[in-house]
């Protein structure tokens, strides 16, 4: 007969030789198997106090960044909801009122922006959409909860505080920054930088 | 009267020493079995995971207390509670040491050292069954009636093996006092010397007794659940998970006394040791003898496959039996050719 594939393998019922109807030998044998492992290098990383090492593109939890002076870079677009495969992001725009300058940097603003941490798959693709490299994703862990309704983020655990800036750089390597560089987004552009020909939307 | 209070005292002793190593036990399982799978066990409760059996212990208690609607209450009150005091009853004619004397008097380190003392053993022993098989029957669960039914004629089938593996160990030794064998191997060797099948037997035999893997079929948890503790919750189960660790204590510390010298350890006049400083390290070596053996059980847990119920039976009854038969008769020849038959 001929069979589908080479792996099928024979099977027989042969009687237990002595040694083996014995017991002892193979059990000493396994007992020296699993006697080996006691001296053997364990793999475990303590979690809380020993962290394993995260790739320099490791992308975890999103941060939304203001500017130098502290103003809010976010725009609420909507681009990266749009970019979002997930549908993770939702958010409801105002406009910024006289005396908010500080605040927010353009006239319009995300009064909320939320993330369900639980639907984001962490592609980062809100972050290559963003035209006012206003959110990036960190090497930080979201941290795990009791509910579904603490994993959607808000504002409050999105945005930055001033003090306390999230460094985004450790991502930034060379091939990227030349991408977000050459980003051809017409309103991320300043008059000056614009290139002729590009810009004439 | 001041013997008597010595003797409560004793009593509470071993009690508390055998529930505390018990305890331990269970810690020490769980290290040795990640220690075994290249893990790193329990080291979040305490220093290393110390404080984890007290943890352990705490959910025991807090869990909710759960009686099946149609079991027999009383009796399924009953089984844990058999199978615990049992466990706790064998303890008192292990001898632990050689005696301490202060004055006059030697308070000897054994709770009660009766002439029958193995046969005390081996009774006590074969009615811990009572405690599985009433659990297993009163929680009118199948599971359960299978665990119970496997466990009982477990224990029946492997106690003929293990009766007969000391039979040929009380010709040798000419008593039943486990007193006596502890402190007849201080002269000699250690009568694993003269009874090295015995020992074998009687060791596979304290495996199944104590319903450890590879026999630990009562408890099966791939095809009974739970086998006969399946309907039990709280502590009646902490009952007889603990009743089992300190089944498998007081079967080491036998082991250690009957086959490997007790208390005794080679040249222990030569260290010039004096009565009481001498009974101390004795007692050490005793605990460290039952360490050894308690290692053992773990080691062999986390090593070996279940047996199947066939293969069970069929080396209960067709090799164990056999052999320890053989054994005694091989004895019986030895001591004739010997002259040692009186």
């Amino acid at each position: 007969m001929t069979t589908l594939t080479q792996r099928s393998k024979t099977v027989s019922v042969r009687k237990l030789s002595l040694s083996e109807r014995l017991y002892l030998p193979a059990i000493l044998k396994g007992m020296l198997i699993t006697l080996g492992h006691v001296f053997k290098r364990k793999p475990t990383i303590k979690y809380p106090e020993e962290q394993r090492e995260f790739a320099p593109v490791y992308r975890g939890q999103h941060v939304l960044k203001r500017d130098e002076a502290g103003a809010e870079r976010c725009t609420a677009c909507g681009l990266c909801a749009v970019a979002c495969p997930a549908e993770a992001i939702t958010m409801d725009s105002a406009e910024r009122k006289k005396g908010e300058e500080h605040l927010y940097r353009e006239e319009k603003y995300a009064s909320i922006y939320e993330i369900n941490m639980l639907r984001c798959i962490f592609c980062g693709l809100c972050e290559e959409a963003c035209p006012k490299e206003a959110i990036f994703l960190t090497d930080r862990i979201v941290p795990s909860s009791f509910t579904r309704g603490e994993e959607i983020f808000g504002k409050d655990k999105l945005v930055e505080t001033p003090d306390q800036p999230i460094d985004v750089s450790k991502r930034q390597e060379a091939g990227l920054a030349a991408f977000k560089k050459n980003k051809q987004h017409y309103h991320n552009r300043t008059f000056r930088d614009a290139r002729p020909g590009v810009a004439a939307h | 009267m001041e013997m008597l209070t010595y003797k409560i005292l004793l009593c509470v002793i071993v009690f508390a020493l055998s529930l505390g190593i018990a305890a331990y036990m269970t810690w020490g399982e769980r290290k040795i079995a990640a220690i075994l799978q290249d893990r790193v066990g329990p080291n979040r409760a305490g220093p290393l995971g110390l404080l984890q059996p007290l943890a352990d212990g705490i959910k025991m208690f807090m869990k909710e207390e759960m009686i099946p609607g149609q079991s027999n209450k009383w009796l399924f009150i009953l089984g844990p509670s058999f199978f615990m005091l049992t466990a706790c009853m064998t303890g008192v004619v292990i001898p632990w040491g050689s005696g301490i004397t202060v004055g006059d008097t030697v308070y000897p380190m054994q709770i009660t050292d009766i002439n029958i003392g193995l046969l005390y053993l081996l009774g006590v022993v074969s009615i811990g069954v009572y405690g599985i098989m009433i659990g297993g029957w009163a929680s009118n669960n199948k599971y359960s009636l299978l665990g119970a039914l496997r466990a009982s004629s477990q224990m029946i089938s492997y106690e003929v093996a293990m009766g007969l593996s000391l039979i040929a160990l009380v010709m040798t030794t000419g008593t039943l006092n486990l007193g006596e064998i502890a402190a007849q191997q201080d002269a000699g060797w250690a009568n694993v010397v003269y009874q090295p099948l015995g020992f074998l037997i009687f060791l596979v035999c304290a495996f199944a007794e104590t319903n450890r893997a590879p026999f630990d079929l009562p408890e099966c948890e791939s095809e009974l659940v739970g086998g006969y503790h399946t309907e039990y919750s709280s502590m009646k189960l902490g009952f007889f998970l603990f009743a089992e660790y300190i089944n498998m204590f007081i079967s080491s510390a036998v082991m250690a006394t009957l086959y490997f010298g007790g208390y005794n350890f080679p040249f222990q006049h030569a260290l010039g040791l004096e009565g009481n400083w001498l009974a101390v390290v004795q007692t050490a070596v005793l605990f460290l003898k039952i360490s050894a053996f308690i290692f053992l059980f773990m080691w062999v847990r986390w090593t070996l496959p279940r047996f199947r119920y066939d293969q069970l039976m069929n080396l209960g009854w067709k090799v164990l039996l056999p052999l320890s038969l053989a054994n005694i008769f091989i004895t019986g020849i030895v001591m004739w050719l010997t002259g040692k038959l009186g």
